[in-house]
Formats: C-alpha cells, sequence, structure tokens
C-alpha cells in the first residue's frame, strides 16, 4: 500500500519564468523581477530583502565565476503556503569541493565568502548540485511567512 | 461492479438511516455543535461520493484520484470540526459509525453466503479505517494551525516597544526567544526607532527565563541590527543565574553594553543622551536637565 | 552614466544613493569617492542609502572599504537611513560592518561626524551651521 505522501504536502508550481543573466546590468531587472513576484505573493518586506539580498549573491557568483547563466523564477505552493522557488543553472567550472565553499569567509575570488552561506542562512531551502566541468545549479526556496 | 459499491447505490437510503441513527444515538453526539440537518447534509455527500470511489474497483488505496472527492469531503469535516471543538474521538466515531452502517446492511443482505460476507466485511472494515485515519490526520493538521495562528498573535502580543524617553525606547522580552520570536523582536524594534528617530534602545530581558548560546546569538543579532541602523542597543535585566550560564558556555557579550537592571540601564541611556535626574527640593520634587 | 553624484559640504562629502546598486556602480563610487576625499581633504564622508532596499556581501564590502581607505586618509566614514530589512538581512548574512559608524539619518550623521572630527573646523562654536537642516 502506498500512503506515504499525501497528496497535500506535494509542491505545486504556479507560474514559472526563465531569465538570461549575461551582464552586470541584468541584475537590477532580475531584482525588480524577484521583488514583484514576492510583492504578488504577499511576502513582508524582511523576506522579501532576505530573499531578493540571496538571490543577489547568487547572481553575482554565476557572473563571477561561470560569465553568466540562466535563472528560473517560480512561485510555487506547498500545505496551504505560498513561496518563491529560484533555480540558478550555469555552465562554468562547477564547484570541485562543495563543502568547503559553503563555509564562512572560504573564498577563490577575492570576496568575503559569505555568498554561498551567506544565501543559505537567509532563505528557507537551499539545496547546491555542482558537476566540475559542466557547471552549478543552486535552488533556492523562501515562504511567505519565511519559514 | 463490485459488491461494494453496488450495495452502496442500491441501499443508499438504508445505509444512511442506520448511520444517522447510530450518530445520532450516540451520546458522545454534539448536537450543540452541529445541527441534524447539517450532520444528514454530510453523511449523505461521504455516502454518494463512496459510492462513486468504489465502483472503480479500487478498495485499499486511498491515495488514488478515485478517493479524492472522499477524502476532500472527509478533510474538509474534521477540519471544520477541530475548529469548532470537537474531539478527535467524536470525529473519529463519524466515520466510524459507517462501517457499523454498511457491516449491518451487508450481513443482511449476505447471511446466506458467510463466505461472502466475511470477504466484504474485510474489505469495508479496512477501507473505512483507512478512511478514519485521514480524519485524524486532517484533525491534528487543523489543530496545529489553530495553534500556530496563537503562536502568531502570541508573538505579535508579546513584544511592545515602549517609548521611556526621547530617544529611548524599552523593549521587556518575556518568555523564550527562540528564531522566529527574534525575528519579530527585531523587525519591530528596528520599526520603532526609525518611527521614533529614537538613537539608543535597552532590551530587557528579565523575563527571558534562561539563556542559552542560541538566544544569547539572537541578542547579539539584535544588538548588531539595531547598530547597524545607528542606535545603540542596552541589555538589561542580566539575572545572576543568567550571568553565571553566559560565563560558562563562554558566550561573548563584551561588545555589547550590559546592566543588571532596567533602571541602571536606563541610567546609562540617560548618561548617553546628556540627560539628567536630579533630586531637588522636596517641594519642587523632580526635574530633569539637559 | 555609471556614477552617483558627490556632493561637498564644508569639510564633509555627501553621498546620497537614490538608485539600486549593481556592481560596476559601486566600484565607480568607491574610486570616485576616495580620489574625492585626496583631492579635497575632506574631513568626513556621509553615505545616505535610505533609498537602497538590496545591501548585498558585495556592496558591503564597498562601504567596509570606503571607511578604511577614508581612515588612513583621516576621514571619518558614517553610513546613515539604512532600513529595517537591510539591517535585518546584513546581520542574518553574517555581515555586521565592523569599522564603519551609523546613524539614524543624514542630520545625526553630521552630528556624529562633528564630533568624530572635533569641532576645530568650525572657529564659532556656539553658532549651529548655517541652518539649513529643519531642527
Amino acid at each position: 500500500m502506498i500512503l506515504k505522501k499525501t497528496r497535500r504536502s506535494l509542491m505545486i508550481v504556479m507560474t514559472k519564468d526563465t531569465m538570461q543573466i549575461v551582464r552586470e546590468q541584468d541584475v537590477v531587472p532580475f531584482r525588480n523581477r524577484v521583488r514583484e513576484l514576492s510583492t504578488k505573493i504577499g511576502m513582508s518586506l524582511v523576506n522579501q530583502t532576505k530573499l531578493i539580498t540571496a538571490a543577489s549573491e547568487l547572481v553575482r557568483n554565476m557572473l563571477k565565476y561561470a560569465n553568466g547563466g540562466k535563472v528560473m523564477l517560480e512561485t510555487v505552493s506547498k500545505n496551504a503556503q505560498s513561496g518563491i522557488r529560484l533555480i540558478f543553472m550555469d555552465q562554468g567550472p562547477g564547484i570541485t569541493n562543495v563543502q568547503q565553499a559553503m563555509q564562512d569567509g572560504f573564498s577563490t575570488g577575492k570576496s568575503l565568502g559569505l555568498g554561498l552561506p551567506g544565501a543559505k542562512r537567509l532563505v528557507n531551502e537551499f539545496d547546491i548540485n555542482s558537476i566540475p566541468g559542466e557547471g552549478t545549479t543552486v535552488t533556492i526556496i523562501h515562504w511567505k511567512h519565511g519559514r | 461492479m463490485n459488491k461494494i459499491a453496488q450495495l452502496l447505490q442500491n441501499n443508499k437510503k438504508q445505509i444512511l438511516e442506520s448511520w444517522m441513527q447510530n450518530q445520532l444515538a450516540d451520546a458522545s453526539l454534539r448536537d450543540d455543535l452541529i445541527s441534524n440537518e447539517e450532520l444528514r447534509r454530510q453523511s449523505d455527500e461521504l455516502i454518494s461520493g463512496l459510492a462513486r470511489a468504489t465502483s472503480s474497483g479500487n478498495m485499499d488505496n486511498i491515495y488514488t484520484p478515485e478517493y479524492e472527492p472522499v477524502v476532500e469531503i472527509l478533510s474538509d469535516i474534521s477540519i471544520t470540526r477541530a475548529r469548532q471543538g470537537f474531539s478527535p474521538r467524536e470525529t473519529g466515531m463519524y466515520v466510524l459509525s459507517l462501517k457499523q452502517a454498511i457491516s449491518t446492511v451487508l450481513e443482511e443482505k449476505y447471511s446466506e453466503q458467510p463466505e461472502v460476507l466475511y470477504k466484504e466485511l474485510i474489505t469495508t472494515h479496512k477501507l473505512l479505517d483507512n478512511l478514519s485515519m485521514v480524519t485524524f490526520d486532517t484533525f491534528i493538521k487543523g489543530r496545529e494551525e489553530v495553534i500556530l495562528r496563537q503562536t502568531d498573535e502570541i508573538n505579535e502580543i508579546s513584544t511592545p516597544v515602549i517609548r521611556v524617553w526621547e530617544g529611548i525606547l524599552a523593549l521587556p522580552i518575556i518568555g523564550t526567544l527562540d528564531s522566529a520570536r527574534t525575528q519579530i523582536v527585531m523587525e519591530n524594534l528596528l520599526e520603532e526607532i526609525v518611527n521614533t528617530g529614537s538613537s539608543i534602545a535597552i532590551l530587557d530581558i528579565s523575563g527571558v527565563p534562561a539563556v542559552d548560546s542560541l538566544v544569547a546569538q539572537h541578542l547579539i543579532k539584535t544588538v548588531s541590527a539595531t547598530r547597524l541602523m545607528g542606535a545603540e542597543c542596552i541589555i538589561s535585566g542580566i539575572r545572576a543565574e543568567i550571568a553565571q550560564t553566559i560565563v560558562h558556555l563562554g558566550i561573548d557579550l563584551s561588545n555589547i553594553k550590559t546592566k543588571a537592571s532596567l533602571a541602571s540601564a536606563l541610567q546609562l541611556a540617560f548618561s548617553m543622551r546628556s540627560v539628567e535626574v536630579r533630586k531637588i527640593n522636596k517641594n519642587t520634587g523632580f526635574s530633569l536637565t539637559r | 552614466m555609471d556614477r552617483i553624484p558627490i556632493l561637498k559640504m564644508g569639510p564633509f562629502l555627501l553621498v546620497t544613493i537614490q538608485v539600486d546598486l549593481y556592481d560596476r556602480l559601486a566600484l565607480n563610487l568607491e574610486n570616485d569617492l576616495i580620489s574625492m576625499v585626496s583631492k579635497t581633504g575632506a574631513r568626513g564622508v556621509l553615505i545616505d542609502i535610505s533609498a537602497v532596499s538590496i545591501v548585498d556581501s558585495f556592496m558591503g564590502r564597498i562601504l567596509g572599504n570606503i571607511a578604511s581607505m577614508s581612515r588612513i586618509m583621516d576621514a571619518e566614514t558614517v553610513v546613515v537611513g539604512m532600513q529595517p530589512a537591510v539591517a535585518i538581512t546584513l546581520v542574518e548574512l553574517g555581515l555586521t560592518l565592523q569599522g564603519v559608524y551609523t546613524a539614524l539619518d543624514v542630520e545625526k550623521g553630521m552630528e556624529l561626524l562633528r564630533d568624530k572630527i572635533g569641532v576645530m573646523n568650525d572657529p564659532e562654536e556656539d553658532e549651529e551651521e548655517p541652518d539649513d537642516s529643519n531642527d
């Protein structure tokens, strides 16, 4: 008998959108788009700011290490709660040691090394998948009420 | 078409009557919470849904599309009942008494064929047991929603920001400080700092039962955020046992202004704002000079 | 134009960031501001970020850099008007802008700067600044 998951805990994707990020100037319209989506689902200002800041960190990484990529922007719903899911996909060099990259203060560039771990702290769900030589995919979800 | 579906369709009236009787006979029926008509309407709807679902031949997996309407009805019923204040037993009995009703009808119909009767009874019981689990599941979910809402309300109420003097805010924290609460405290405090243009905030933790490293971290975060805004933060109400645990845990609060009591924090705040409070004459009482 | 205007007010430099920053713009600001400090011999830098809705680790780093660079040139930096949501986010991000002075608004920021560098540039001490601020 299969009754592990009731259909209520499934995540439903309500809207879907893709943006190409190739230049630094693309970051501003991208951030505005995220703000627009999160306002639409009624996210509070603090949660919006957290989400956009996390997104900003991830987009910067994409531009810096992979010369850009694309982002999928989705509004999702689970357990009657709505949220925003962002999927950052690039075809850059990938990260050889993900664990290390997730540590505070670690950077191969000259930054503070807060990008990845900081972004993770800012959002509710964070998932990173990287294959050296093929690229990196980072998925973040932030719920309307921030939990 | 299988026997149960047939039975549900042909003998719907009889089953409904018998079920209603069972429910009405039950001493625990809360006729103060639900009217008879409402109960009959709900029950009728459920039997019809069940008849449609069982006609597919699927008798044991209720997490399939054909059972969706049934599960939907049951979930709705138990969620509304959870909110209305029914006990889980009462909600569970609702489905379990249907089991009784169907069994009675089955017995009458197949009294000549004990083998068939036995098989059908087992199937029916299994199905209805599963369905009653759904009511428990959703009942608990409904209750959890109530609890969550109340937690939010408590959080909202229990974090007042008080303007104690021009440019000085006080925020008494009562109860445990977890991360969700810290968020609210921070938001309220920072919002109020902007609104009042205050440059000093006193965080009084006399009402916090215990400070562990996590709570301390939350406090430090709040202080840091206040400083980023351009205001200074004083933590007051540090009791002896809290000071002890803080040192034992090796938490570093040396960058933060701390005071034992709200009064001494206020005094510090006054001196930071160059405000002086002093006693003058018995008759003129109390005066403040800047 | 990828430039943010810098105003000179007596011994201070005043920058009001009104647009959403992207990295190039922030880097330009750092360069412009530091060369302005050296050119004018300013004693204080005031950056108003009340209109900025996002400060991420990069921009946080730029703010920190501006503060440390000006300090070497004997100028103090005050960041004023940070939004509550931005402050909460920065703390969560792990960035507390150590070494950067902060104030609630431009007025309080000016006051703080005057305090920090001593009022020596202003010989008539009991006279307040020619009144352009609304008390």
